[in-house]
Order: C-alpha cells, then structure tokens, then sequence
C-alpha cells in the first residue's frame, strides 16, 4: 500500500511516515491461481525502512548518482527555485517558470501547506536547504522552443547547504533535474521534508523515448491526454506519439477540411479542435516532450472515406463496386492534391521536425479487385507486385512532406517493402517476430530505427508484466557500432481497441514505467529486485 | 395473487407490488427474486413476490428506459417474466492483499445491482493485511493491518457495506481463511500460529494456524462470535484452502502430536483434525458455511448442509471436482473459469460467458445442488486505482 499520498491527488499528503509494505507477498501465501514461482521474495516491510537508501526513490535511475547520509531540511514558506547567476535563462523563460511552480507543488503540496512552521528555527535538526539555482548552460537557453530530437537533455545537480545547484546545457536539462530532485526529496515520521546531500550527473541513453496513444480507436478526451503527458515527465518520456485518426474514427478537426471529423468522427463533441491541439503540443512542450502526430496511409483510413469523397479506393466484386473501400487510392491525382494540402496543413499545426506517415498493414484485396489500380500497376510496369503500388504511393507522400521541411517517421512496412526512404527517415520496428533481425536489417541499411516491438502494452496479461518490458535489451541486436548507433530510442505502445478513458491510466501505468528506464537509463541497470523497489516507491508517488 | 390491483394506472407510474410482507429482513439463499414486468398503454405494473425480486425488477425496468434524439424518455410496450437460474450470484473481492477504501467497496455493490449479482463475497483478511476491526481482538488490526489508523474497516464501516448491500439485494458472506492464508493475524495474537523450525531451533518465520493447542481453539471460538454477530447472513465463507504442510512438519510439538494421534505422516488429517474442530465451532453459533474445495478433497468430515467452492484448474478440471462434490450429496459454488484477476489481451468476457456450469456428468439431482457460481478478482495486483476497470 501507499503510505503517502502522490503528487496527483491534489490533497496534501497524510503523513503517515510508514514504511511501504509491498504488495506482493512473501513465500507461503499464494492466491489461488498465482504460481508458487511467482511470489517476489520480498523483505518484509520493516526491514525496508532499516535500509532505505535516497536512490531507492529515483526512476528512472540517473546515469551517476552519489547520496550521503547528512540531511539537510526544506522550509515550505523559504524554499526557493530560482534562476542561478550565469544562467542564460531567467524570469522571462516561461517554460522554467512554469516548471519551478509545478515542482515546488509536487514537492510540498498544495499552497495551504506554507504558511504552517512556527516551530523555533533552534529546533531543527538539520541544516536547511533554502535554495534550488537552476542554471541553463548553453548561450541559447531554448526557453521558447520545441523539443528536437537533437536537444540536449543533460544535467548536473549537487544539493548541499545552504543551495542546491541544477546545471543544464538547455531548459530540457532543467526539466529532467528539476524531476530528479522532486524524487530525492521526502518526508520523514515527523512531516519535515528533507533531502540527503548528493551529487547527480545524468543524461539520456537514448534520445527517442515515447508513448504512442491512439485517439482514434477510442476517442481520448484532453483531460486524459495531458493526465498522460503528466505520467510522461515523471518517467522522463519526452516522445508523444499521438496516433491520432484511424479506420474507426477521425477526430483530428482540420481546418482546411472540416468535413474528415464532421462525417468521420464518432460524434460531434469526440473530436480534437485547433485549440485542443495547441493545448496538448504546449502541455507538453512545458514538460520537454515532443509531439509526433500521425496520419496514417493509405491503409487504416475507412474514417478519412466518410468526409472526403473519392480518396479512398472503391473495391469491385465481378466488375461491379461493392460499395466499400480499401486503401487511399494511389493512382488518381486527386489524392496527391488533397495529400499536398492536407499535408501542409499538419506541417504548420505540428511544429516538430518529424510527422509519422505510418504505412502500415496496407491489405491489397481492394486494389486488387479495382480495374483502374489494375490497369495503373500494368502502365507502371509493377505486374503483380502491390507492394510496389505502396511504395510508388509512399514516396510520392514522403516527397510532399520533405517540400514541407518535415522529416518522416514509418512503420516497418514500408522499408521492408523497399519503399525508397529519405536517407533521414525514421523507421520504427512494431513486429514482434524477429525483430532483432528487422533492427539488424534497417540500421544495416543506414536508416535510423525506433523499437516498438517488445512493448506493445496493450497486450496485457496476468501478473508483473513490466519485468519483461524491463528486461529488453535494444541493442541486442547484430550489427557493428554505427548500427547500434542508428537505433535512437524506442516507444510503448497502447492502441486503443480495449483502452478509453475508464482504463488508460492504470493500463498504463507504471508499465510504461518499465519502458521508460530502459530507454533512459545505462545499460548495466537490470536488476529487477532493485527496480522493484524503487519502481514500487516511483508509483505510489506518481499517484 | 388475490390482492393484484386492476391495470387502470397511467404511464406516469410504475407501480410495484409486493406479495410478501417485510423490507427490514435480509436477502437469503432462499429468497425469492422473481417478478413480472408490465408495460403497456395506460399502465406500467412490476410484481414480485419478494422485495428481492422488487430490485431485480426495478433495475431490468431502468434498463428498458430509452431516450431519443429529442431527449424525450420512452418505454416500449414489454411483458417480461423473470427469476435467476441460479440463486448464489456473488463477487469476490479480497481487501487483504491490497486495502479497498470503503467508497470502492460501496461502488462495486452499485455495479452488481446493476448486474443482478445478489452476493458480496468479502475475502476481507489474508496473508499480507488484517485490515478487520475486531472488538474483540483489536490487536488484529492494530498490528496487521498495513496502516492500522487509514487501512481498516470499523465496526461502522463493516455495517455500512452489510446495509448497502441489503438494500440492494446483496447478501455479504465474510471470509475469514483459516487455517492458511492468515500470516497477518500472528503480530496480533501472539501464539496463534505455528512456529517454523530450522532443524532444533524455531526459524522466527510462522506457518499456519496450530492446530494442536487450546488456546487456537479458544481463540477461533471468540472470534467467530464476534463475526457470526457481526455478520448477519447465515452463511460463513470459513476458506480452508492451500494450507502449506512444510511449517507443521518442521515442528516437533506438531510431529509429537501427529504420532500421539496416530496420524501417521498424513498431514491432510491434522489439517481435518482442525477444520472438523472449527466447522463444529461454527456450527454452535448457528451458521451455515462454505470451505475451499480442498476441505473436500482432504476428506473433512463436513456437515451435509456445507457448501464446497470449486476454484481449481480452469482447464474443464473442475466439472470433474463439480461432479464428485455433487455426487457427494454437498452444495457446488463454482468459480474456477471465472478467476477475473487472470487477466489477458482482448475480448476475454467472451469465454467467461461461454461456461456452462452444469456441463458435468450427473443426474438431474446433483445438477440441482449446483446453487451458483462467484467472479473472483484476487487483489494481489488490484486496489482502487484499477479496480473498476478491471471488474467490469
């Protein structure tokens, strides 16, 4: 159980300065049903507290970690984040400003808790903290930016009487150092928030960590997205793949045409406007996360059919059309006129480098049975090669979205079937049959991959789970240093067919977790008794 | 019925009729749920023996209420006859190995309601918590309950779920598993399990509940008194499953005991030795129970009125274990393919609903013991933040 209340819950904690007991049992109890092989052998709750340590609260775990025993106190109404001297950044900079509230909260709670301390300051034990200087590094702090792939994410924090200091190179730094700090922070039995001296040196592993959403399955209302983005930053995700339109619905509003959400979305009042997305790209811009949308083609797109007429491919029975549709039609103009615009639209709505085009599980049937696909595959001379057909379609979409300046994410698909890529295009690896061999093949390739393959969450089943997401190791793959390189990073996954509002947050979450500190953290950090515990202490928190 | 007004009421009213005198007892297993639903032009009539049948009723005529694009409430014209194949309809949920605030116990009474389940099974103390305030022995929670002060359920709040869920047809069968699965209950009553030996010397861990002294026997007397009053269903979930024999065979007072009862190396007797002991206890108090199949299965000398929960193997096994548990002439509960907290990828409602528990060899007069069935969600990796996802 959780003995203090997490930073979400919006009531100030219940100081009950107990020791966490975990919740999976010990040796002779099992459930029914749980296999004896599965009870955590876990030191009962008492022994916990004897040998706490402050790096049992962090996660992910930092690149470079050094605690000491002294203490030192943190006074509500006198604790401070402030700009340190020499930062680039200052008062001006939004996005710190932002984030120095928010973190004093989830250090402190809520505001009432401040004016409490009239105990005599001879009282205390401790020396007290009485500063957190945030100094941004580099001469372009990047205040009022987006995240890039290339951004800098680094930080140094020592926290020693009487200041503590956080040095970045950039604002993202910053973020991720301010997160660090909140997790060595905590309460003792007597409700003093106090923090152990220490010295931290962290980065990333890898630079690519994200979390794919899918809207379109089940419409997600904004709550729940930036309830989600929140979850991100505390596990220093900094990718929102936002799946955001698919066969069932289109929720995305776009403004030069209206008619994809007003006909293809699930109602109405399911659908993302313009200031709904601004609000989620800037949500999680103040948490240093980049968001990816994708527009998925030309298969998984029944809903785009509903508000604009003639994209997709009518499929023929005996020469007649059924009635239904396949696929994007990939030979008439038409579609590469609506793509272009389309496609300028999402370019200037998104501000990050990348879109993801998607390109995946194209099925061919539709194509097959439509005497015009037919006739286009003999002119181009494909025969009888679809794959073809999908690639001739991908390229010319990948063309229209280089004019935009915008680099490419792909499923797998398209390079497995020898779509010709933008040498930067990213391709993220999803199937799960062999996907060290897919890894090989496209960094082999020279083309930068993420892996999504082994971290498809919402495959759920019975038990703890995250230990198998945990115990991934992405570079197991064959394939010489530059390869390894090629890989940046990797996404969880949680498509939307079983997930809505009423479940995401616990299907989740702290699964993701899991994923989130096998992306971040050194390679060599794989225990899984020592991430039980600190993974237990990160949930309860994130609560 | 004699006493069935005439059908002159309008569509304003649902009128509810009654048959049976009584709203302040508690539902049985015998209770009537029956009723009849009647929807026509000029009147709307629910009736039902029972009030049970009443909610059961109410809940099917809410379900029959649409609403149009213009917001206007409609009914259609409806005859409905209706009872439950099964009168034991019950979910379990275990508030040991993850505390369950009292609001999602009361939530989760809503959803069965809504559902026609008609018993609570309260799976309230296990290994890992004691989350029961017993006045009794307030030591119990005190010392095992995870936080004794935020993770326990008063008297008041014990009282609060028995009344929410009589008034909505719910019956609340407590568990209090014995003589395994209570490694919690030790820190508060100090000699009540047995000690595990390492060779000569006890180990400090503990094992079950030890079966060869008064002072357990006393203990569990006091106990059940207090739950039997506290309780006011007839029925008593007693457990009595997985007990793990390795504690009692390291301890020589056990083994000295074992051959001074000539009970050879047969541990599954002392573990009948104890269950037979507490069943009478039991008994005295004058509640009915229900054991885990193992008490079955280890040949326990059980009263003819016991009821025998099948929660083993979900791989048609248990039709096997339904079938002999009939034949023996005892009460079937079934629950071994509805392991809810076993959860996996997709549409998995799909093979819960495919069960059919009669599907066992036998004649008609065993089927008919079979009384009904309980959804099981295990709490080991279940506490309020999934738990309602996860349920329904």
């Amino acid at each position: 159980s959780c003995p203090t209340m997490g930073r979400t819950m919006g009531l100030a904690g219940l100081l009950l300065g107990l020791v966490v007991v975990p919740a999976v049992l010990v040796s002779t109890s099992l459930r029914h049903g749980v296999p004896r092989n599965e009870a955590e052998p876990e030191p009962s709750g008492w022994e916990l507290a004897a040998g706490a340590v402050p790096e049992d609260s962090l996660w992910p775990l930092p690149q470079w970690v050094r605690t000491y025993p002294r203490q030192l106190q943190l006074a509500p109404s006198r604790f401070q984040l402030v700009h340190g001297a020499g930062s680039s950044a200052g008062p001006s900079c939004g996005l710190l400003q932002d984030a120095f509230r928010r973190y004093y909260e989830y250090i402190f709670g809520h505001s009432w808790r401040r004016t409490w301390g009239r105990r005599p300051l001879a009282a205390r034990a401790e020396p007290e903290l009485f500063q957190l200087q945030v100094v941004i590094e580099a001469g372009d702090p990047g205040c009022d930016r987006h995240p890039q792939l290339a951004s800098s994410e680094a930080y140094h924090l020592t926290v020693t009487e009487p200041v503590a200091i956080l040095k970045a190179p950039e604002v993202w730094g910053a973020l991720r150092g301010l997160e660090t700090f909140s997790q060595l922070v905590h309460e003792d039995d007597y409700g003093s928030v106090l923090v152990n001296e220490s010295e931290i040196n962290d980065f990333p592993r890898f630079a690519h960590r994200g979390v794919l959403l899918d809207t379109s399955r089940h419409y997600l209302p904004l709550k729940s997205i930036l309830t989600n983005l929140d979850a991100m930053a505390f596990n220093k995700f900094n990718v929102l793949h936002w799946h955001i339109v698919d066969d069932q619905s289109f929720p995305y509003q776009s403004i030069y045409f209206p008619e994809l959400s007003d006909k293809g979305a699930y109602s109405s009042n399911l659908i993302y406007t313009p200031t709904d997305v601004r609000l989620v790209i800037e949500y999680a811009r103040l948490r240093g996360i980049r968001v990816i949308p994708e527009f998925d083609t030309p298969g998984h797109t029944q809903s785009w059919g509903k508000g604009q007429k003639d994209l997709l491919t009518p499929c023929y029975n005996g020469g007649q059309p059924t009635g239904s549709f396949g696929p994007v039609n990939p030979v008439w103009n038409t579609t590469y006129n609506f793509m272009t615009k389309f496609f300028k639209e999402i370019s200037s709505v998104f501000p990050d480098e990348f879109i993801h085009l998607g390109g995946d599980e194209v099925d061919f049937s539709c194509w097959k049975s439509n005497p015009e696909v037919k006739e286009f595959m003999k002119k181009q001379g494909f025969g009888i090669d679809y794959a073809k057909l999908e690639s001739y379609y991908v390229q010319n979409i990948l063309d229209i979205v280089s004019s935009y300046n915008k680099g490419q994410m792909v499923w797998q698909e398209v390079f497995d079937h020898k779509a010709q890529l933008k040498p930067d295009t990213v391709v993220q690896v999803w199937m799960a049959n062999n996907y060290a061999r897919e890894l090989s093949r496209v960094t082999g390739a020279g083309f930068t991959a993420v892996l999504s393959a082994p971290w498809y969450l919402d495959y759920i089943s019975y038990g703890q789970d995250w230990k198998k997401y945990y115990s991934v190791e992405p570079l197991n793959f064959p394939g010489s240093e530059e390869q390894k390189k090629l890989l940046i990073g990797g996404e969880a996954c949680l498509w939307g067919e079983f997930v809505d509002a009423t479940n995401l947050t616990p299907r989740l979450w702290p699964r993701a977790s899991a994923v989130g500190e096998r992306l971040w953290s050194s390679s060599n950090v794989t225990n899984l008794q020592d991430a039980y515990k600190r993974l237990t202490n990160h949930r309860c928190r994130m609560l | 019925a004699e006493n069935e007004p005439s059908w002159e009421t309008p569509c304003t009213k649902l009128l509810v009729y009654v048959s049976t005198p009584g709203c302040d007892g508690f539902p049985s297993l015998d209770s009537n749920e029956s009723y009849k639903l009647s929807v026509s032009k000029g009147s709307m009539l629910l009736s039902a023996e029972t009030i049970w049948g009443a909610l059961r009723g109410l809940e099917t005529f809410s379900q029959l209420v649409g609403r149009d694009e213009n917001g206007t409430y409609y009914i259609n014209e409806t005859e409905i006859v209706d009872f439950p194949r099964f009168p034991h309809r019950g979910l379990l949920l275990d508030t040991s190995r993850h505390y369950l605030p009292l609001k999602a116990i009361l939530e989760t009474l809503d959803v069965m309601a809504y559902n026609k389940f008609n018993v609570f099974h309260w799976h309230i103390v296990d290994d890992p918590s004691f989350p029961y305030e017993s006045s009794t022995f307030p030591e119990l929670s005190k010392q095992g309950a995870f936080n004794a002060m935020t993770h326990v359920y008063t008297a008041s709040d014990v009282r609060s779920v028995i009344e929410y869920a009589r008034l909505r047809g719910i019956r609340v069968i407590a568990e209090f598993d014995t003589p395994g699965h209570t490694l919690s209950w030790g820190p508060g009553a100090p000699g009540l399990l047995t000690p595990c030996y390492r060779g000569k010397a006890p180990s400090g861990v503990y094992g079950p509940i030890n079966p060869i002294v008064n002072s357990t026997y006393q203990f569990v007397t006091r106990l059940f008194q207090e739950v039997s009053t506290v309780f006011p269903d007839f029925f008593l979930h007693l457990g009595g499953d997985e007990v793990d024999f390795t504690c009692w065979k390291s301890n020589p007072e056990i083994r000295a005991f074992m051959v001074e009862m000539g009970l050879g190396q047969d541990y599954k007797k002392l573990e009948s030795f104890y269950i037979q002991r507490l069943l009478d206890i039991v008994s005295s108090l004058g509640k009915g129970y229900i054991v885990w199949q193992e008490v079955f299965d280890n040949d326990v000398k059980l009263r003819p009125d016991t009821i025998i929960h099948v929660w083993k193997e979900n791989n048609l096994q248990y039709l096997n274990e339904m079938a002999n548990v009939t034949r023996s002439g005892y009460r079937a509960l079934l629950s071994a393919p509805w392991y809810l907290n076993r959860i996996s990828y997709g549409q998995d409602w799909i093979e819960a609903y495919k069960v059919e528990p009669l599907m066992f060899e036998g004649v008609p007069e065993q089927k008919a013991l079979v009384i009904g069935g309980e959804a099981c969600m295990w709490g080991e990796y279940v506490d309020v933040t999934n738990l309602t996802p996860r349920l329904w």
